[in-house]
């Protein structure tokens, strides 16, 4: 049978995934596509636990983590698009003008 | 007799006016009629209280006039127990007193009216400046003698020492007059300190300072013959007063120096009255003295050294005044030694036949300066007698007199001396005698050099410009003329040339009048003067006939009560005539029981005699030797110079003594006045600046502190800052995966810590 806890595994797999991807990819596009991959992640496991417990409240909020990850997503690629204009890059190592 | 205030008033009032007025207004005839106006009316007044003095019996001649308290009465607690303390301003006349007013008055008048004639060659105002001293002079010499205690005393002895300054330094442009008149002050003021110590001792032994007072305290001490006792003390510092007064060793080296001032200034002051003082002095206090021995002795012994060795240095003097002065000096010694063995009434009386020889010699010496337009050395002098008639027989009046030949009045006084002196104390006689030996000597020498002989001195013109040249010359050392040579080089002050030097440009004349028409008799108002001090000095010695001769003694019966405390004047009075007698022989020196304070030796009338005799021999031995020396045979003194050249010199400059005193004493004072300078410069200073330095050094190290230290810390903290940001501030990457990993390690502590908690 399939479980819950397939899915569990499977939410955990994409999270540590897209994790991963943060952490050690340097082109920003692909780290904005690991920050989605973490979120899809987190709402398999909410939708997941939705269906095993018949409450539909883990399935409402999958839809309002899709709709900030929209929001977030439609932001972040803005700032994205600036930075590139001024400084001709998407290696994150290059954006560290906040640094001492 | 209640007038007697105004006595010293008088004079003083002249002074004012003339100080305050005369020198600004007054024509000199004015202020010359002032002045002696005053001392005329005094005179007066001063003949009209003795004469009221002597119609009271012997025993009540004692009458006091109080003006106004000036210490009021305090009570004090002294060695003798508490009593009241208090100085009225008090005047009294008694027998001494009355002596010494007439002395002064008498003697001031006529040399006031003689100063008339001297300084006629003054310009107004200091010839008003002149009176106005002199008066000054007589008003605190009339408050001395007149005084009735020791601080109204005090007042006219620092008053007359004064006025000898502002006299004798009167031709105060030149700077050798100014010198004297300062020497004369300050030696005065080192007696003066000790007087002032024996008044303190007095003050603080007897709690009172009038003089009956302290004599009638003294009266019943008993006498200090064993060991030296407070009376002594005291006695000895009245005596140091009075040696810087009167000129006796060692503080008589201003006398001489004060023939710098006019001639009529030296008659008065230092040869009649203010050098008297001492004189007086000591004869007020005769009660106290004659508790005191040992003080006596010292006294006479000083008297008569100062005598002899006065009497030495004048046997080679050549200016004529120095002469005089150092003789004033021997006879103040004379005095002293009349008061150091006891017998005051001779002092008193030597001292009145002194003011009137004295005076009149140096009057004489006054004309004779005078006629020789400004000259005073012998050696250029002689053969006066024929142009100055008047003042020859006058001086040799007064010559005569003072070498004691019989029936002169210093005859008188000074064989009333010896006789005391002899029986006594034997040696103190012999060196006097020896004295009055030099004195006859050096008398008739001057007398000699003047105006017997040849004319030594310069040529003079009847008429012409020569006369002019002659006259200006004259005065001013010739580099030809060898005897200004030697003076000059020797002592500049021998040639005092008073109104022909420097300040007068009157060309040398005694007149103003241009040349100068050789000697001549001096005016009126210089002469009569003259005549009347010789008269004087024939005829005062009339009053002191000893007994040996048929006489009476009268001067010792009336001053005897002065010299005696009063319970004792009575007893004094009525066993004086019992000694009087002739007959009555009982020799060597008896003391009287019955008034222990006045020892009254005896002799027999043949013994006194005898002394007379040998006394008018050695007079008559020394104008013989003189007269052989310098009118006969002129060249036995050189030859005698040149034979004891060492004494010789040693006595023309005074045995050194000034040049001792410049040495040490003076030398000494300077010496300590620049070291005490040095410690101020050094250690005062140097303690100021140095701690000036302290305090910069001090502000300085603080800087240092501050800017090391203080700030120091305040930067450390700053820089540990610093230091410590550079660390932390590496967290900060810029890198946003390193925050993203941190992210996440914090979950995993965060986590596992909620899971094993």
């Amino acid at each position: 049978m399939i479980t819950p806890a397939h899915y569990t595994v499977l939410s955990a797999a994409l999270f540590v995934i897209g994790m991963i991807g943060v952490l050690v990819r340097r082109n920003i596009i692909v780290i904005f596509m690991s920050i989605e991959l973490m979120l899809n992640a987190v709402n398999i496991n909410l939708v997941a636990y939705s269906s095993q417990l018949h409450n539909a409240v883990g399935q409402v909020f999958a839809i309002f983590v899709i709709c900030v990850a929209a929001a977030e997503a439609a932001i972040g690629l803005g700032i994205i698009l600036a930075f590139y204009r001024n400084k001709e890059t998407i290696n994150i190592d290059e954006m560290n003008l906040m640094r001492w | 007799m209640d007038f007697i205030w105004l006595i010293p008033i008088l004079p003083g009032v002249g002074a004012a006016l003339n100080g305050v007025f005369g020198i600004r207004f007054f024509g000199k005839r004015a202020s010359g009629l002032l002045a002696c106006a005053t001392m005329a009316t005094a005179f007066v007044l001063s003949v009209a209280a003795v004469i009221q003095l002597v119609g009271l019996p012997a025993e009540a001649r004692a009458h006091d006039v109080t003006l106004f308290t000036w210490i009021p009465p305090i009570a004090l607690q002294t060695v003798n127990g508490i009593g009241t303390f208090q100085i009225p301003w008090s005047f009294r006349l008694d027998p001494l007193s009355a002596l010494m007013i007439l002395v002064v008055t008498g003697v001031g008048f006529l040399i006031h009216v003689y100063s008339i004639g001297y300084m006629a060659d003054e310009s107004r105002g200091a010839y008003a400046r002149y009176f106005s001293y002199l008066n000054l002079f007589c008003f605190f010499m009339l408050t001395l003698v007149l005084g009735a205690n020791f601080l109204v005393m005090f007042v006219g002895w620092e008053g007359v020492g004064l006025c000898s300054y502002l006299l004798i330094g009167y031709w105060y442009e030149k700077k050798s007059a100014s010198d004297a008149g300062k020497k004369a002050f300050i030696a005065n003021r080192i007696g003066d300190w000790g007087f002032l110590i024996g008044v303190f001792l007095i003050f603080f032994t007897f709690g009172t300072l009038d003089f009956r007072a302290v004599a009638n305290a003294a009266g019943s001490m008993p006498v200090e013959t064993a060991q030296f006792g407070t009376l002594s003390l005291i006695c000895l510092l009245l005596f140091v007063g009075a040696t810087g007064k009167s000129a006796q060793i060692p503080l008589y080296v201003w006398l001489p120096d004060a023939m710098e001032g006019p001639t009529p200034v030296s008659a008065l002051i230092h040869a009649a009255t203010m050098v008297t003082a001492g004189v007086y002095m000591v004869g007020r206090n005769a009660v106290l003295f004659s508790h005191a021995p040992m003080t006596m002795e010292i006294v006479a012994i000083v008297g008569v050294l100062t005598a002899l060795m006065a009497a030495s240095i004048g046997l080679v003097q050549n200016d004529i005044k120095r002469v005089l002065a150092y003789s004033t000096v021997s006879q103040l010694g004379y005095m002293f030694v009349a008061m150091g063995v006891g017998a005051y009434a001779a002092g008193a009386f030597h001292l009145m036949t002194h003011a009137f020889f004295k005076a009149l010699l140096f009057l004489c010496s006054g004309a004779v300066i005078h006629a020789m337009a400004g000259e005073q050395d012998m050696r250029r002098m002689g053969g006066l007698k024929k142009y100055l008639p008047v003042t020859y027989v006058t001086m040799m009046i007064g010559t005569l007199a003072i070498a004691g030949i019989f029936p002169l009045s210093g005859f008188f006084s000074k064989d009333e001396i010896l006789l005391n002196a002899f029986l006594s104390n034997k040696i103190v006689w012999a060196v006097a005698a020896l004295t009055a030996l030099m004195t006859a000597f050096y008398m008739f020498r001057l007398i000699s050099l003047t105006f017997l002989g040849a004319y030594r001195g310069p040529a003079w013109e009847t008429s012409g410009p020569k006369a002019v040249h002659e006259a200006a010359a004259h005065g001013v050392s010739h580099p030809a003329d060898p005897f200004a040579h030697g003076q000059a080089a020797r002592d500049d002050h021998e040639i005092s040339h008073g109104p022909a030097d420097g300040v007068h440009t009157v060309v040398a004349g005694g007149h103003g009048h241009g040349a100068w028409h050789g000697p001549h008799e001096a005016p009126r108002t210089m002469t009569v003067p003259l005549m009347a001090l010789a008269v004087g000095a024939v005829i005062a010695g009339f009053v002191g006939i000893p007994a040996a001769l048929g006489g009476d003694n009268a001067i010792e019966k009336f001053l005897e009560p002065s010299f005696v405390a009063a319970g004792v004047a009575h007893e004094g009075a009525l066993t004086a005539p019992a000694h009087q007698g002739e007959g009555t022989a009982a020799t060597g020196a008896a003391a009287d029981a019955a008034a222990p304070e006045h020892e009254k030796p005896e002799m027999a009338a043949a013994g006194e005699i005898g002394l007379m005799l040998f006394s008018v021999f050695l007079g008559l031995l020394g104008i013989w030797v003189a007269y052989r020396f310098y009118v006969r045979r002129p060249e036995i003194s050189e030859y005698l110079a040149a034979r004891f050249a060492g004494a010789h010199r040693v006595l023309t400059n005074k045995y050194y003594v000034d040049e001792i005193y410049g040495a040490t004493v003076v030398n000494g004072t300077l010496g300590s006045a620049n070291g005490l300078w040095a410690i101020d410069r050094n250690v005062v200073d140097g303690a100021v600046n140095g701690s000036g330095w302290f305090t910069i050094f001090t502000s300085w190290v603080s800087g240092l502190i501050d800017k090391y230290i203080v700030d120091g810390l305040v930067n450390l903290v700053g820089s540990i800052l610093e230091r410590s940001s550079f660390v932390f501030r590496r967290a900060q990457t810029g890198l946003i995966q390193n925050y993203a990993l941190l992210m996440l390690v914090g979950v995993f502590v965060f986590v596992t810590y909620l899971l094993l908690r």
